[in-house]
């Protein structure tokens, strides 16, 4: 089913979502990926702040190109999310709610993801020219000696998603291979 | 004797830097322009339009093919008879990749230590094979690697007695495992034989052979066949969301290898399957 939602991705949106559905996310996101997820979660361990609020937020798991004058942001897809699982469940235990990737998920994030009700969608590897048409405004807000990999605040508009593992653990990845 | 200055091959691996990372190689394009016919699930049709639709806006806006503008491989076959003048050849090779990641607004997607983890800013250094061969000739191909596919990439020493069906499982296996995690439709780059090194060279340099040439080994060449028939069996697809469209290519290249061993290298590539070469 097609989707269009906006954020922040609050649970009544989350219970509507199904793995297989096809999503326009529109609204605030945030970016960050291997080098970030360790900074953030080494400060949540040691109690203190992270840069941005984690309550309904979703996260994407990027590290663009370099704009050009008059881009918004550079190539912009999805890395793969299985080197995020490590810090994952700490985030989702403090609110996160959606996470945009590719590639599959640990069983500890799906039994955390079921826990919380929250949404793991992916877009499309490899597809990242496209993808940062979708993105409209772009600004690192934290870590920015990371280069790449600092966390940037997006706004999206009907950024084209797929739900992978929805919030009751359903994984549309085994359910094709299954079906095959 | 031929002198070559490496003025000349810094501009040249420069170009290609940026070449391979805003357009694909007629081969590689057209399979992924052609898989949507050959797709039979409405989410992967819509997926590999989506494939075809971003190279469109690659080449139109000036915008990198994917954000992991890779690693640089290069292959470097260095004819006997050249002199080259000027720089280090490895010197220049890297000054190459610094100035074609930085004019070209590429990622730069290199760390030093492995271990401590801080990237060097330039994407240097890049990963060089150099071969020498007869002539007066440079013949260099740069093919930016992303680390999404390279990470499910995997060596298998397999026993003689595994045969060309051990072969074909670790394949499978390899392509199984990968799933989702390596953006397919992926291409397949094997390499049998030799050693533990060797084959994995091997694998590599197959994944910047053109698709639409076959091994000139007839039994390679079936086995090319059959494995790209198995792997679109496997059901993954594009976006590994489903679908019949698992892989647009396998490249297999071999090389002879001890009494004792099998060692088979199995080395994915995305969609993104970026090479260009050019001779000196
Ligand atoms: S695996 Fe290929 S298509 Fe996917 S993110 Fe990496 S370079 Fe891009």
């Amino acid at each position: 089913m097609d989707q269009y939602i906006n954020t922040p991705l609050t649970m009544d949106k989350v219970k509507g979502l199904q793995a297989g559905d096809y999503v326009y996310i529109t609204g605030t996101i945030y970016t960050a990926r291997d080098a970030a997820h360790q900074r953030m979660y080494q400060a949540m361990e040691e109690g203190k702040e992270i840069p941005f609020d984690l309550k309904d937020s979703i996260l994407y798991y990027l590290g663009p190109t370099p704009a050009r004058e008059g881009q918004v942001i550079g190539s912009a897809g999805p890395t793969t999310s299985s080197r995020m699982d490590k810090y994952t469940p700490l985030l989702l235990d403090n609110g996160l709610k959606g996470m945009i990737g590719k590639g599959k998920r640990s069983k500890e994030v799906v039994e955390s993801m079921v826990k919380n009700k929250a949404v793991y969608f992916a877009a499309v590897g490899g597809a990242g020219a496209l993808l940062s048409k979708k993105i409209k405004a772009s600004k690192v807000i934290a870590y920015d000696d990371l280069g790449t990999e600092a966390i940037r605040e997006l706004y999206v508009e009907d950024f084209p998603v797929i739900v992978v593992i929805d919030s009751k653990g359903n994984n549309l990845y085994e359910i094709v291979l299954q079906s095959s | 004797m031929r002198n070559l200055h490496t003025d000349e091959i810094i501009k040249n691996i420069k170009e290609m830097c940026i070449e391979a990372n805003y357009k694909l190689a007629s081969d590689v394009e057209e399979r992924v322009r052609g898989a949507y016919d050959q797709e039979a699930t409405a989410l992967g049709k819509q997926i590999l339009g989506q494939l075809a639709e971003n190279l469109d806006i690659a080449s139109e806006d000036s915008i990198p093919i994917c954000q992991d503008t890779g690693m640089a491989i290069i292959f470097i076959k260095l004819g006997q008879d050249v002199h080259i003048e000027g720089m280090d050849l490895e010197d220049a090779v890297n000054e190459g990749i610094r100035q074609g990641y930085e004019e070209g607004y590429l990622r730069k997607s290199v760390v030093g230590d492995p271990l401590i983890r801080i990237n060097t800013k330039d994407n240097t250094p890049g990963i060089i094979h150099y071969e020498i061969v007869a002539g007066d000739r440079v013949e260099i191909t740069v093919a930016p690697k992303g680390f999404g596919s390279e990470n499910m990439s995997r060596v298998y020493m397999l026993k003689p007695s595994d045969g060309v069906e051990g072969v074909k499982r670790a394949v499978l296996e390899t392509v199984k495992l990968a799933g989702p995690n390596a953006c397919p439709p992926i291409v397949v780059g094997v390499g049998i034989g030799g050693s533990f090194e060797k084959c994995a060279v091997l694998s590599k340099k197959a994944l910047t052979r053109s698709m639409d040439t076959s091994s000139p080994i007839e039994h390679i060449r079936e086995l090319e066949d059959e494995l790209l028939l198995e792997i679109n069996q496997l059901g993954i697809g594009p976006g590994g969301f489903g679908g019949k469209v698992t892989a647009l290519g396998v490249n297999i290249e071999t090389y002879p290898t001890h009494i004792a061993g099998l060692p088979v290298a199995i080395n994915i590539c995305c969609h993104v399957n970026r090479h260009v070469s050019r001779v000196l």
